[in-house]
């Protein structure tokens, strides 16, 4: 556990020791907030924030592998991670610690946005329930996005390459679920193929947790998401730390 | 308190270490020489359980680096090559996290970090970012990151390596120092060193070790400096 805190620790204040975190809060709010207003809040004239947690999904494609492309690769440019083994610290140990900082890191920018709910309540009697679970919805999501740039980071020593493999890698997490995806893939995959890959898609258990109720299934998905990569990362790194 | 067993690691078709075995004892302090790519970091890097080796083992203060790594690492203080360091942190919060790490915390802590601010002589840079340093301090806080559990056994890869003459001869001195109750092991390429500071050597070329003596006994066997004692070996080698 010391190990996991320690790392945990020093990853979440070197975030806020270099401009990283503050660009990010900056741009990641002044989107969220833009298009919402663009796609029609006002004219919608409805208190609630489905427009804002829409939106999630598309920031958090970019924005997510953008935090996570520096956990490894970074680590493994700078020979660092040669210092991070040779402490007593596991590798899962330190795959959590960074992972875990990252996420509260997007969970502080999402707490940040807090301008949304409280114009909302001013503005009319929205259901508070469905903005908590929108919110858990979207760190639910950022955090399986994280999951997969963190795997993403630690296969390659380039940032870049890891960044565009993550966001690729999300996006299809995304759209698979899309209605239009979906409506072509209909044309010629059977209805058994088709009902497996919307129940892999992101999108379609992000929806639902949006509608306002925590189901086991969208929850177990999110955490088997990113069970998968966080493990498929530690054996990556194990492999690899050396080379 | 080092016992390495017939220790081999290959890199494709590469052998780095090729089934090395020596013992070192408390008190002793063991040069490990030989030619670029003769093997010396990766038999290091194994010690220090960074590298798994493809077979043999090794015990670090009786715990094995394969079934027991993590008790390896908290009895070892390991330097590594080019001495890696978290770049964008100031020194102290540097030396913090290691503290961190390695579970010193309270009042031990404020002890371990002045004892080995003036130990090393980094006093003067504490507050700075580590990428301003200079290739001296930068190896001199690495040192202070190896030294400050304070462990019985000691791993340094050319801890010598870009420091000016005076910071040489310090850090020799230390090493000299902590010597007697210690186990440790550094890697060189320059044989005044292992004059200065090593109680045996060993060289070491394509993952074979090649001898393994005293410098003094090697001086009289061959009747000549260590200068030409390591090129007749490793170059009949080669």
């Amino acid at each position: 556990m010391n190990g996991f805190w320690t790392v945990c620790k020093r990853e979440l204040k070197g975030y806020f020791a270099t401009p990283v975190a503050y660009v990010f809060l900056v741009i990641f709010l002044f989107f969220s907030g833009y298009l919402t207003f663009k796609r029609g809040f006002f004219e919608a004239g409805q208190a609630d924030m489905w427009l804002f947690f829409s939106n999630l999904p598309l920031l958090f494609v970019f924005m997510v592998p953008s935090t996570a492309m520096r956990l490894w690769s970074e680590e493994r440019r700078s020979g660092s991670i040669e210092l991070l083994m040779s402490l007593p610290i596991t590798v899962s140990q330190a795959v959590l610690g960074k992972f875990v900082a990252a996420w509260l890191f997007i969970g502080i920018a999402l707490v940040l946005t807090f301008p949304m709910p409280i114009t909302v309540c001013y503005l009319g009697d929205p259901d508070v329930g469905l903005i908590i679970t929108g919110y858990v919805g979207g760190f639910l999501m950022a955090g399986g996005f994280l999951a997969i740039g963190c795997f993403f980071s630690a296969v390659t020593k380039s940032q870049v390459i890891s960044f565009i493999l993550a966001v690729v890698t999300c996006a299809v997490f995304v759209y698979a679920g899309m209605p239009t995806t979906l409506n072509y893939l209909s044309t010629f995959l059977p209805t058994g193929m088709l009902e497996a890959v919307e129940s892999m898609s992101l999108q379609v258990h992000y929806e639902s947790i949006q509608r306002g109720v925590l189901e086991f299934k969208d929850l177990s998905y999110f955490v088997l998401l990113i069970v998968c990569w966080i493990v498929g990362c530690c054996i990556v790194l194990e492999e690899r730390k050396a080379s | 308190m080092i016992s390495v067993k017939d220790l081999r690691r290959r890199f494709g078709s590469i052998i780095a270490v090729d089934g090395i075995s020596f013992d070192v004892n408390q008190g002793e302090v063991l040069g490990f020489l030989g030619p670029n790519g003769a093997g010396k970091t990766t038999a290091m890097r194994m010690l220090a359980c960074f590298l798994p080796p493809d077979s043999g083992t090794a015990t670090v203060c009786g715990y094995d680096i394969l079934r027991e790594p993590i008790k390896v690492r908290e009895s070892l203080g390991y330097l590594a090559e080019n001495a890696p360091a978290y770049n964008d942190m100031t020194v102290g919060s540097f030396l913090s996290f290691i503290c961190d790490a390695r579970r010193i915390n309270g009042k031990g802590r404020k002890e371990a970090l002045d004892r080995i601010a003036s130990l090393c002589s980094i006093e003067s840079v504490y507050h700075q970012t580590i990428e301003t340093l200079s290739k001296g301090y930068k190896r001199r806080v690495g040192l202070a990151q190896a030294l400050i559990h304070d462990p019985p056994v000691l791993i340094l890869d050319e801890p010598t390596d870009g420091l000016d003459p005076n910071q040489k001869h310090e850090v020799r001195q230390l090493i000299s120092r902590m010597a007697k109750d210690k186990c440790i092991i550094i890697s060189t390429h320059i044989l005044e060193e292992v004059e200065a500071v090593c109680t045996r050597a060993i060289i070491i070329d394509r993952g074979k070790i090649l001898v393994d003596s005293t410098p003094e006994q090697l001086k009289q066997k061959h009747q000549t400096g260590l200068d030409d004692i390591f090129r007749k070996i490793t170059q009949r080698s080669a």
